[in-house]
């Protein structure tokens, strides 16, 4: 290739100040009218000059950066020697879904941030290089299903079929063990599904994953909820050799303050699946109705509070505002997701906190009183405490209220599973070098043991868990001696 | 899917299903409820559970043509399958011996009060259950209750039949009497409800309603199913559907769950359409196969 040829002329210092790559997206004012997705993708020209941006750092930090510690360098060098094929296939030794973490991944809190290059230049645009080569392969049919390992008799009942499960389920069956997926709603997927919006994550990437899970032999019950149809202790007596539960962050909170019950206030999870699982965008092509008013307050600074207000401007909103307590700096949403809800049009009200909501005689919410807050002392998170400014309150005139304030864990399998211990959060205790629970064959994974985290960190649980979880089921040592030492991404992350 | 066993209408627009789900009748008990979604297009609604064959496996469920996908729910045949049905959702009734215990259904709310009656019966309760409907040909489910319990009483609102009055006549009448009641159930429309935790509130009989609010999945992650309970905000679907009727706030229930009628006013009028043009179509194919 002749512009291979000019790069590689190049020295390591003029590579470095090449510009980072731009991501053709779709412009503002046409995509605030529909859920089609944002970013188009880079082309394999961009994805090629790009991957002569790393330099091959002797000591790459990006891999350290990565949850999983995905080999970044070697899957760049793939892309480089126009391999897109083998670069997805090197990250997915380490991440089974590249595709959907090349769009959702804080790329620039993980590998990104700590990349060579960003010390004087822009760092190297790892995410969109793992999204373009997963779209590749997936897009040119050239996924391939590896032949499983010899059957083991073994079966194993994954409880969920987020990132987690759908990690555990794809390695177990590759290692030949019989696996069955037992998810709640009626679409696989979990929070990628119900959660993460078309315009971020298109739901054929998901379908896709599922579809992969599918052809490596693993059986899928959806529509059944674990806990209510049959425990966890049941699915062990009826010949589960060991069960994962992947069940996520699935209780909403609330802000437990006045007039939270009115009409027209939702939780970031009602607003979502109901726009997202249930497809109420399409009302009444699609059964399910989402209320949407003229002014929508979104209350919460992460990805889920930036998803629900992009999705209450594209479903007809005029004034859609962000409220978060804390200022810009603390926002945990993706800079790209916060970026692309400005250029949107999104108002954003920082160090703003809503007290609370005002309602008509209908019982419809019409006003929100908030309060201007400053920035105190540093909290335990790290991160400056917000202070709220005696009598600096005012209201904003609002007919729909989303809150994205976080979610806590789904009580219903551990108030089903004697035995199985939690922390003073709800959340499931595991051995975080097993991932296994309090009980014995029972392993668990992502939100619900971590909390509200991110897609790659309950992937990367799951890859603990599926090793473990092997060496479970045919009676080895729990711990590879030659991993000991070892530490998890659960650990990492903590 | 879940095949329709069989289907009957009980009274206009109200329409009985038997519906094959051997899994879940086998560990559902009285109290709980199901989420039904009729095909790929379909919400999610919740539904109270009106019975349940553990010998065949069969679930009764019944709905009331409220809107467009009741009716299109029962315009559903013999044979026909739900897409789903999820559960059993929710926390059982609560059964343990009371002593005499009313279990009083309105409505569509009557189907649910009979495994309930039941329940309690075989408990070793006293059951006397109080059935109301607004006129005689409304009245469903009598068959199932007079066996269920020892006592049923039947109100109706124009006097066509038991009763000239509401199920609270009734219950007045039974607490004026010196009736000893250890317990209340009572499921139906909502100022069915509040009218029955008015009348049990003074004498302080402990009394349960069922709440069916709106909800999306069933399994507390939405939210969408919120109440007010002793001034504490409950989800009903997995802290309930029953709750202390004394503590129930009603009045927020009865506007939340008008949240969003004039979508459901939207889908229904245009589902009646369509339906009136399917029938005069069909009526005219007849019509001209005849002549």
């Amino acid at each position: 290739m002749t512009e291979n040829k000019k790069f590689n002329d190049m020295t390591k210092k003029e590579r470095m100040q090449l510009p980072r790559v731009k991501m053709p997206e779709q412009d503002p004012r046409a995509r605030k009218k529909n859920f089609q997705e944002v970013p188009f993708g880079l082309t394999p020209e961009m994805a090629i000059a790009e991957s002569w941006r790393c330099i091959e750092c002797k000591n790459p930090k990006c891999i350290e950066g990565c949850p999983v510690e995905v080999d970044i360098p070697a899957f760049i060098l793939k892309v480089r020697a126009g391999d897109f094929v083998g670069a997805a296939r090197k990250i997915k030794e380490t991440n089974a879904l590249p595709a959907i973490c090349g769009r959702v991944c804080p790329q620039e809190e993980q590998c990104e941030k700590v990349c060579v290059l960003g010390a004087k230049y822009k760092p190297v645009a790892i995410g969109y290089l793992e999204r373009f080569v997963a779209d590749f392969e997936r897009n040119n049919k050239l996924i391939e299903i590896p032949k499983t390992a010899k059957a083991t008799g073994k079966k194993i009942a994954v409880v969920g079929s987020g990132p987690a499960g759908l990690t555990v389920a794809a390695d177990l069956a590759l290692l030949g063990h019989k696996v069955v997926i037992y998810e709640a709603l009626h679409k696989l997927g979990g929070v990628l599904i119900y959660g993460i919006p078309e315009f971020r994550l298109p739901k054929a990437i998901v379908a896709s994953e599922v579809d992969y899970l599918k052809k490596l032999g693993v059986e899928v019950n959806n529509s059944f909820v674990v806990g209510k149809l049959d425990t966890v202790d049941e699915l062990l007596e009826a010949g589960f050799d060991a069960v994962f539960i992947g069940t996520g962050a699935g209780l909403p909170n609330f802000m437990h303050i006045e007039g939270e019950n009115l009409n027209g206030v939702y939780s970031s999870n009602e607003f979502l699946t109901r726009s997202n699982l249930m497809a109420a965008y399409d009302f009444p092509n699609m059964d399910t109705p989402i209320f949407v008013g003229k002014n929508v307050a979104v209350l919460g600074g992460g990805n889920t509070a930036m998803d629900s207000v992009r999705t209450a401007l594209r479903l007809g909103a005029e004034n859609g505002y962000i409220i978060y307590r804390r200022s810009r700096t603390e926002m945990p949403a993706r800079i790209e997701e916060i970026h692309h809800a400005e250029q949107e049009g999104v108002q954003f009200n920082f160090l703003t906190n809503p007290i609370r909501f005002i309602g008509n005689s209908d019982g419809w919410v019409t006003h929100m009183e908030c309060i201007r807050m400053e920035l105190g002392e540093p909290d335990s998170s790290g991160r400056r405490r917000p202070v709220p400014i005696e009598g600096s309150n005012f209201t904003l005139p609002v007919d729909t209220v989303v809150i994205a304030v976080g979610n806590s864990s789904n009580p219903l399998i551990p108030q089903t599973t004697p035995g199985l211990n939690t922390n003073r959060w709800g959340n499931i205790t595991v051995d975080e070098k097993t991932m296994m629970t309090s009980r014995k064959g029972v392993f668990a994974g992502g939100d619900i043991v971590t909390g509200g985290a991110t897609v790659i960190l309950a992937a990367g649980a799951g890859k603990v868990a599926a090793r473990a979880i092997h060496r479970y089921v045919l009676g080895l040592p729990m711990i590879d001696e030659g991993k000991k030492e070892e530490e998890t991404p659960a650990q990492k992350a903590g | 899917m879940f095949e329709i066993l069989d289907k009957k209408e009980l009274c206009e627009k109200v329409h009985q299903f038997r519906i094959k789900a051997p899994h879940l009748v086998s560990k559902a008990k009285a109290g709980q409820f199901v989420i039904l979604r009729k095909d790929e297009a379909g919400e999610r609604i919740p539904m109270s559970i009106g019975g349940l064959d553990r010998k065949n496996g069969i679930l009764t469920v019944v709905i009331q043509e409220v809107g467009k996908t009741s009716a299109a729910m029962n315009r559903m045949k013999k044979g026909d399958f739900f897409a789903d049905v999820v559960g059993p959702l929710g926390l059982p009734s609560h059964v343990e011996k009371f002593g005499h215990c009313v279990c009083i259904g309105g409505g569509v709310g009557i189907p649910p009060i009979y495994p309930i009656a039941q329940a309690l019966k075989d408990t070793g309760n006293k059951v006397t259950s109080i059935i109301g409907a607004r006129t005689k040909s409304l009245l469903i489910f009598e068959e199932e209750l007079a066996f269920a319990s020892h006592e049923l009483k039947i109100s109706t609102d124009d006097g066509s039949f038991g009763t000239h009055g509401f199920v609270t006549t009734i219950l007045q009448q039974m607490i004026d009497g010196g009736d000893k009641i250890d317990m209340v159930i009572a499921i139906g429309p909502v100022p069915m409800m509040k009218a029955v935790v008015n009348t049990t509130r003074e004498p302080k009989i402990k009394t349960y309603v069922s709440l069916n609010p709106i909800m999306v999945d069933g399994t507390g992650m939405c939210g969408a199913c919120r109440v007010t309970v002793g001034g504490k905000t409950k989800f009903a679907c997995v802290d309930g559907p029953d709750f202390d009727g004394h503590e129930v706030d009603f009045d927020e229930m009865t506007k939340r769950q008008k949240m969003y009628h004039r979508y459901e006013k939207l889908a229904y009028d245009k589902f009646l359409e369509n339906d009136h043009c399917r029938l005069a179509k069909a009526a005219a194919e007849l019509k001209n196969k005849t002549t």
